[in-house]
């Protein structure tokens, strides 16, 4: 299966036209001059598909359902056969000790070049007993696997941040990639799960220019996060008009009013997926009526509800009351002790006599 | 020194209500009253501010009335008054301040300054530090019975002459009357005019009046150094004389101070409403003037704009009287831009005229500059007012910048040109 | 502490200390302050029209005869960024979203545009202002650390509300958060500074009002 990109995609029947045409796409999503898509065109064709191994670890293979399933047959399933994956647990056929071969062989024989792909967080509790593949914890294999990898994608939210395992109170002690590697250059393409073309589009720039994009200080593409949903969305005008939904189904929803009052984490959220959308362009949360629940961000598990507004505070006036009783009682006490001052200094009046006047 | 220093407080304490505690903590330092004081818009020194003026009475309702104010005394922010500092405030609480009120009209969030700044003067007078010149007039009060040191005697005199120029009998000590008449000190000696003509008035009106030989004077030298107990003692002279003679009503002199001292602050001195009434008299002239008795002729020709005295318009409330009188007697009265409760002060009043020291004199002199534009700018060579201490002060500052502009007393130019 | 995190705790734990703070101060300050009492002024009464607590109140809010010629910045200047706040606070969106959650009282926002320029013209006439505040002999005298203290801490929350709304230096999730941490710090400075102003303004200009207006006299 090695070989020049370019003749594998001829095999499958996609003609030079249409990949120049998705690369120039691909390069101006990622906010690249015009001449990078040829660029980028050309290095892909030429280039030898470079090995992948993909480790999952506390996860929910929903990141894996959202690059494979979703995007077949876009171009951006083709783009998997772009690359060597050469250990997917999900994906491959091998099982057992064949599986483990292959991982094996694949970081020996490619050591120093391959591309590490994590999905899932690490769980450090009970020394990482809590999610362990052969008998070797998570921990364990990142450590290992890290050490031969010219680069590491954290894919989805729980590998970049910790995710929903590691939401309050966190039990299994989960930890993000960036979190125990500190030697390696680490991209994170967080979302709960994060979108197909964001991967991809981080693939082919490691294709064409063998580094990656640049990131924010989050360790993401700002290529594709360097926007809020709510920047980009198109119910921002009515979020400029003041027009709210104020329920999931009253006349503001079904006129596709803001869904700010609802919740929307969209003004915290950087993403793409107001742009890009999801399913091939089909739709995207807000679209579909619900506001954005911020899946992209750290922690946003812990955020406070996913349907309060961002203006309001989590818990409204908790010490309100009490604050209410303690500063009327200061008050009535400063009162209280201000009133027998005052009393005591009247009491203790002398009339003033024509000599007080004198010095 | 630290025994008065308590006695300062102590004071303090004691005038200190919710109405100054809620002026400092409304006070954002915006500065605008000081374009309300004549002290600050004549000399441009921003210590003539007058909230500035209250600036240790500040400090102690801060550290005695307040957690956070005792909090900072005791970390040492807050630093408790000094005599060196009470010391140098007395310039500017004394000289430089004469309640005259205007301040308190113009602050945006209502703070009533001139409350305090009086208030402040309590504190000030049981430690002493005050100007010599009130003080003397203080003593004089109390101990003699005018701040002029004028005795009964001589004021005997004033009126027996009186008598004799008006041809009309002028009653002492008769009970049962309608009106105990009151005098200032500066009317019997400078303008003993004011006698003949409320004379002529009171006979022209058919109203009973009496002076009486125990309370003639009715300015109160105590209000203006700040010292209750002391005003206290003065007013109560006039109040037993009132009620012992029965009389109906009280006639405050134009005199300002006198009619502050006996209309509002009297019945609080003394803990009790009075069992009379106290009447201004151009209340009771603008009175006749409605009923008709009070008419004039030979209209007086010049042109003239009035100067409204702070305690009597300003402070005292007697807002129209002055204005529909001056309109009866004069042809030719020119109102000015700032005037009636608006009007500028003489510079001198609030015992101010009392000090006489060159820097307090030459001070007086440089705030009346904008008496002096106002003279000229309304181009007349007349002022009218019903003040005789605002009379007496302008009448030296127009010596002061050779001025010939005429001063008048209203209630005068009233009498000279009333129909006999 | 990530930027969301950071944002977490303004709007949860953070903004429950700084109201809490905030009644509390308001309700001890005002109990400390008009506790002290007054006496009754024992003086006959004199009447006039327009002449009492209530009407001063209001009256003192319009420049008094001949103020405004004379301190133009400070009644243009006052009256602009006072009111631009107003707008500001009280007309945003997200604003009354907030009071709603707290009271369930709510009334419609206005556009943002419109709240983004009053914003900027508040920010503007809040600069002018400080600028007088320097340049006046007196204000500059009367001036303490606290007067340039609750400036800034009046300014920052425009401020860093405007460039959140704005996307201007930071990311919006910080900014934002930087935005509820400078109202926090409003709320909790208000009731021991001269902020306090907001509550007792009223009451200062009733006691004058009241005061004067015993003596006939409209203030």
């Amino acid at each position: 299966m090695q070989g020049p990109l370019i003749d594998t995609l001829v095999r499958q029947g996609v003609s030079r036209r249409t990949f120049l045409k998705y690369c120039a796409t691909l390069a101006s999503m990622m906010a690249l001059p015009p001449t990078a898509g040829r660029a980028m065109a050309e290095a892909m064709a030429a280039s030898r598909r470079p090995s992948v191994i993909w480790l999952p670890f506390q996860e929910c293979t929903g990141c894996t359902e959202s690059i494979t399933r979703s995007h077949s047959p876009t171009i951006e399933g083709m783009i998997f056969d772009m690359i060597s994956l050469d250990y997917q647990e999900t994906l491959m056929a091998a099982a057992g000790f064949q599986a483990e071969e292959a991982l094996h062989n694949a970081m020996k024989d490619n050591f120093g070049k391959y591309l590490l792909i994590i999905d899932g967080s690490i769980p450090l509790g009970v020394d990482g007993a809590y999610s362990c593949i052969a008998g070797r914890s998570n921990l364990d294999l990142l450590k290992d696997a890290a050490k031969g990898a010219a680069a590491i994608v954290a894919m989805g939210s729980c590998a970049s941040y910790g995710g929903i395992p590691k939401a309050n109170p966190n039990p299994t002690g989960a930890v993000s990639v960036s979190d125990i590697i500190k030697d390696k250059p680490i991209v994170n393409i967080p979302g709960c799960p994060p979108i197909p073309v964001v991967m991809t589009g981080v693939l082919a720039h490691y294709l064409t220019f063998g580094s990656l994009p640049e990131l924010d200080d989050k360790g993401r593409p700002k290529a594709f996060y360097g926007e809020t949903i709510h920047d980009r969305c198109y119910r921002r005008p009515f979020y400029d008009q003041g027009k709210f939904a104020k329920t999931f189904d009253d006349e503001g929803a079904r006129n596709g009013w803001c869904l700010f009052e609802l919740g929307c984490k969209g003004p915290v959220t950087y993403n793409a997926c107001a742009t890009t959308k999801w399913n091939g362009g089909t739709s995207w949360p807000v679209e579909s009526g619900h506001g954005c629940l911020g899946c992209s961000e750290p922690d946003f598990w812990d955020a406070g509800s996913f349907y309060k507004a961002l203006s309001t505070p989590a818990n409204p006036l908790k010490l309100a009351a009490t604050a209410t009783v303690v500063g009327a009682a200061a008050g009535v006490a400063v009162s209280f002790a201000n009133r027998a001052k005052k009393d005591a200094a009247k009491k203790a009046h002398q009339p003033v006599t024509l000599a007080d006047l004198e010095k | 020194m630290s025994a008065s220093l308590d006695k300062v407080t102590q004071t303090l304490k004691e005038v200190i209500d919710a109405p100054i505690a809620s002026y400092f903590e409304s006070c954002v330092h915006c500065g605008l009253c000081a374009e309300a004081c004549l002290f600050y818009t004549e000399t441009g020194d921003p210590k003539y501010t007058p909230i500035h003026k209250v600036e240790p009475l500040r400090r102690v309702y801060e550290q005695e009335y307040t957690l956070l104010g005792r909090l900072k005394k005791m970390v040492g922010l807050s630093k408790p008054i000094t005599h060196e500092e009470l010391d140098q405030w007395q310039e500017l609480v004394y000289d430089s301040c004469t309640l005259c009120g205007r301040c308190s009209l113009i602050c945006p969030v209502g703070n009533d300054i001139t409350y305090m700044v009086r208030k402040f003067r309590e504190g000030m007078a049981v430690s002493g530090h005050v100007p010599d010149g009130i003080r003397g007039a203080t003593k004089r009060t109390v101990e003699i019975g005018g701040p002029m040191g004028l005795k009964w005697p001589a004021v005997a005199n004033v009126l027996k002459k009186a008598e004799e120029a008006t041809g009309l009998p002028i009653p002492v000590d008769q009970a049962g009357v309608d009106y105990l008449v009151l005098l200032s000190s500066m009317e019997i000696v400078n303008y003993p005019e004011y006698i003949e003509a409320l004379a002529k008035i009171f006979n022209k009106a058919g109203i009973s009046f009496t002076l009486a030989s125990d309370a003639f004077e009715a300015t109160n030298a105590g209000i203006q150094i700040g010292a209750s107990d002391i005003a206290k003692v003065i007013v109560t002279r006039i109040v037993d004389a009132a009620e012992r003679l029965k009389v109906k009503y009280v006639l405050s002199p134009e005199c300002g101070h006198a009619y502050t001292a006996i209309r509002w602050e009297g019945p609080n001195l003394i803990g009790r409403p009075y069992q009379f009434e106290v009447v201004h008299v151009l209340e009771l002239l603008d009175g006749l003037r409605q009923k008709g008795v009070l008419k004039v002729k030979n209209k007086f020709k010049d042109p003239l704009i009035l100067h409204d005295p702070c305690q009597i318009v300003r402070r005292g409330g007697v807002l129209q009287a002055p204005e529909a009188l001056i309109r009866e007697v004069a042809e030719n009265f020119i109102p000015v831009a700032d005037q009636q409760k608006w009007n500028w002060c003489c510079g001198g009043g609030g015992g101010a005229s009392a000090i006489h020291t060159e820097t307090a004199e030459a001070l007086r002199a440089k705030v009346f500059q904008i008496k002096k534009r106002q003279i000229e700018d309304a181009g007349v060579g007349t002022m009218v007012t019903f003040c005789a201490n605002c009379r007496i002060v302008m009448e030296e500052a127009l010596d002061h910048y050779e001025m010939n502009t005429k001063l008048l007393g209203l209630t005068e130019l009233l009498a000279e040109h009333l129909e006999d | 502490m990530n930027d969301l995190q950071f944002l977490t705790w303004v709007r949860g734990p953070g903004l429950d200390i700084a109201v809490g703070i905030f009644v509390l101060g308001v309700l001890w300050r005002l109990f400390e302050i008009y506790s002290l009492g007054r006496k009754p002024d024992l003086a006959a009464p004199r009447h006039a029209d327009g002449a009492s607590g209530l009407h001063t109140v209001f009256r003192r809010s319009l420049p008094p005869h001949g103020m405004l010629k004379r301190s133009p910045v400070s009644y243009i200047g006052g009256y602009i960024f006072h009111i631009g706040l107003a707008i500001v606070v009280f007309g945003f969106a997200p604003h009354i979203l907030l009071v709603k959650n707290l009271t369930g009282v709510s009334w419609p926002g206005l556009p943002s545009q419109f709240v983004d320029l009053a914003a900027v013209v508040t920010m503007a006439a809040m600069v002018v202002v400080l600028f007088d505040r320097f340049n006046k002999p007196v204000k500059r005298f009367l001036s303490t650390f606290e007067d340039w203290f609750t400036w800034a801490v009046t300014f920052l929350p425009v401020l860093t509300g405007w460039m959140a709304v704005q996307h201007l230096l930071l990311p919006y999730t910080l900014m934002l958060a930087l935005h509820i941490l400078s109202v926090e710090i409003l709320l909790v400075v208000l009731p021991f500074t001269k902020l306090f102003h907001v509550f007792t303004l009223f009451g200062s200009r009733w006691f004058n009002g009241k005061a004067n207006a015993h003596k006939g006299v409209p203030v």
